[in-house]
């Protein structure tokens, strides 16, 4: 079992839905970001989702548009990114999944970004415009070397591309909840409830529920409904800060109140079951 | 050729989308491909093509500027002749049609120069739809007259400040809208990129061109052309007037890419020539990037052609060697179309005059006897602020 599968399976067994915070590597320097994986661990997360910075990230809304220029303009290259996933592993314990756009995959190597991702301590990957159709070859390889892919689906994939997302993927299903790109929302979907137990009748792959959670009432909210919840655009827009200091306690603090929620749905939950 | 099951044209294309556009091109394309078999579609869009675009646009023998090339016959393919001015609204006529059989309301569109955009605003216009057009910064600021003229026939224009604020980022944006609206809106690409289907699509919708062009020059010459020059950017004109010659092989086709200030100087936009393979805007194709993956800013004085991509089917075509890629720069393209008016009365867009440029530096290695044609995908209007600066006609 890989990594997050494994995490998913442990977390199931103590009751605990996954929190799952997002950086992008290198916003604004690599040194920052290792430091808040560290900040992230102590508050609370579960799993780690690691954005590569891209010059062209189509599913992403402003914030991560913005944190990827940051990124890039800052100096990330692809060579500091397994480095800086071999620096975290020696810190931190939780699972790392890489959010990557293909193209960066595809220059970098197919074979050797899997085979490197690995030697540095990853536990997952996410490639939102990979589609499962195109991912042959990379399932293929990630399988080989026990990274876990994982898929998105979304409120307008239809029964059967649900079940093919989740046949491709190996950690867990990302469900996106909004239809549209990245960003905090007011309000959450209606239509999610419905939409999580049509994906749970076709597949026993935790899901994970990520794009528009702006707040620990929300994130509450899609505990409640699925196995686990991303955080992205909500953590990176507390990092806009000069001092990365600040950044580190409002992040944390931030965190801490995301997992208050959700032990909250945990704790009531249990309450209910009993 | 018709792409694969995957919407490949041999390891080129396919549908890099994020997942949430997939149910949308997969609606697309079995409307599409039910469409292409119906005679009454493609009436409808001839008739559009005809009554309101005024087609077939005239094959036009240029004499006076063949007198500069000596021992070639020239002939111009008059797409600036359309209504709108350029070749776009072909490709926006059919695809306007689709989105009224899809029952769309909403039509998003990218653009760089602006033809796609008015070419979109127009048939919006004309089929009573609510448009949205996306448009880097950069864009326009060079092309004022286009986003008035989008403004005039009701589409609203939506100024893009991410990245290079250029075509590029006009297509992220409009990709993002499509995303967040897929349920009403029809997100009509305007070139022969993006994911399957839109490059088969667009083509298909293109291809009058190169069908007017070869029944014309058999009735005026009695033979094909020995050579055919279209400029690439996305590469919509040049696959619309290559395509029905591909199988003539008699014919030679060349694209030429925007050099800016020459491939050397890494200030172009020359994707076929310059760059590699790569996945950008949902397909894969020939991309401008750096080591890592990371697009590469474009330069054109050409809004049109400032694109790091190219369509899919291109690389194809440039792959099996079917069509030569070449550049000119911006020096060369406008002295192109300098000559081109003062020999023949033709103003035409900037995009173009790097196709006769093309053609007239090939000019002076020609055999005896060549027959050409050169598209001229659109007319220079667009261009009169641009030009006034770079060649000071105001004198």
């Amino acid at each position: 079992m890989n990594r997050v599968a494994a995490k998913f399976a442990e977390l199931s067994v103590l009751g605990k839905k996954a929190l799952i915070p997002y950086l992008m590597a290198g916003d604004p320097s690599v040194d920052v970001t290792l430091k808040m994986m560290e900040v992230l661990e102590e508050n609370g997360a579960d799993l780690i989702e690691l954005g590569i910075p891209f010059s062209d990230p189509l599913a992403d809304g402003p914030v991560i548009q913005k944190a990827t220029q940051r990124a890039l303009k800052n100096g990330f290259r692809m060579s500091k990114l397994f480095p800086l996933v071999e620096a975290a592993v020696k810190v931190i314990s939780l699972p790392i999944v890489l959010m990557a756009y293909y193209n960066l995959i595809l220059q970098y190597g197919t074979e050797r970004f899997i085979q490197e991702a690995m030697e540095a301590g990853v536990g997952g990957l996410v490639i939102p415009d990979l589609p499962p159709e195109e991912a042959g070859e990379i399932s293929r390889i990630a399988l080989e070397c026990g990274i876990a892919l994982n898929f998105l689906t979304t409120p307008v994939s239809t029964p059967m591309r649900i079940k093919k997302a989740a046949m491709a993927s190996t950690g867990f299903l990302y469900l996106v909840s909004v239809r549209g790109v990245t960003g905090e929302r007011r309000s959450l979907s209606l239509e999610l409830p419905v939409l999580v137990k049509k994906i749970k009748r076709v597949t026993s792959l935790p899901v994970a529920i990520g794009f528009g959670v702006s707040c620990p009432e929300q994130a509450r909210e899609l505990a409640s409904l699925a196995d686990g919840v991303i955080v992205g655009s909500a953590v990176v827009n507390r990092m806009v800060n000069d001092n990365p200091e600040t950044s580190y306690r409002e992040v944390g603090a931030f965190i801490r109140s995301l997992r208050q929620a959700i032990n909250k749905e945990d704790i009531l939950k249990e309450q209910r079951t009993d | 050729m018709n792409p694969d099951s995957r919407g490949r044209y041999g390891s080129y294309g396919g549908k890099f989308v994020p997942e949430t556009l997939l149910p949308a091109l997969a609606e697309l394309e079995a409307t599409y491909l039910q469409c292409r078999e119906e005679s009454s579609f493609w009436a409808e869009f001839q008739d559009y093509l005809s009554q309101y675009s005024g087609r077939p646009t005239p094959l036009y023998p240029a004499r006076r500027l063949a007198l500069k090339l000596k021992r070639t016959e020239l002939y111009l393919k008059r797409e600036d002749l359309n209504h709108t001015g350029s070749h776009k609204i072909n490709n926006t006529l059919g695809q306007v049609l689709l989105a009224r059989r899809m029952k769309k309301k909403r039509i998003v569109a990218e653009t760089g120069a602006g033809q796609h955009g008015v070419a979109t605003a127009t048939v919006a216009a004309l089929l009573g739809m609510e448009c949205q057009v996306y448009m880097g910064e950069e864009d326009i600021r060079r092309q004022r007259l286009n986003v008035f003229k989008m403004k005039l026939l009701g589409a609203e224009v939506i100024p893009v400040h991410s990245g290079s604020c250029t075509l590029k980022d006009a297509t992220n944006e409009a990709i993002r809208d499509w995303v967040a609206n897929v349920d009403d809106t029809y997100y009509l690409l305007g070139s022969v990129v993006g994911p399957h289907p839109y490059p088969m699509i667009v083509r298909d919708l293109q291809t009058v061109i190169g069908r007017e062009a070869r029944t014309q020059i058999l009735e005026a010459t009695g033979r094909l052309p020995d050579r055919i020059y279209a400029c690439v950017g996305g590469g919509s004109n040049s696959i619309g007037i290559f395509y029905p010659f591909l199988l003539d092989q008699g014919v030679e086709l060349i694209g030429i890419e925007a050099g800016g200030k020459g491939v050397g100087t890494g200030r172009h936009a020359a994707s076929l020539t310059a760059g590699r393979p790569g996945v950008l805007h949902g397909s894969l194709s020939y991309l401008l990037m750096d080591e890592d993956g990371q697009i590469l800013p474009t330069y054109s004085i050409s809004a049109g052609l400032d694109y790091p991509g190219v369509g899919p089917e291109h690389s194809y075509l440039k792959e099996k060697g079917r069509v030569r890629y070449e550049t000119v720069t911006d020096r060369d393209a406008l002295e192109a179309l300098t000559l081109l008016c003062q020999t023949e009365g033709i103003i035409p867009a900037l995009e173009s005059a790097h196709a006769l440029a093309g053609a007239l530096q090939e000019a002076k290695e020609f055999p005896d006897n060549q027959l050409v044609i050169v598209n001229i995908s659109g007319r220079g209007d667009k261009d009169v602020p641009t030009l006034a600066g770079k060649i000071g006609v105001e004198r």
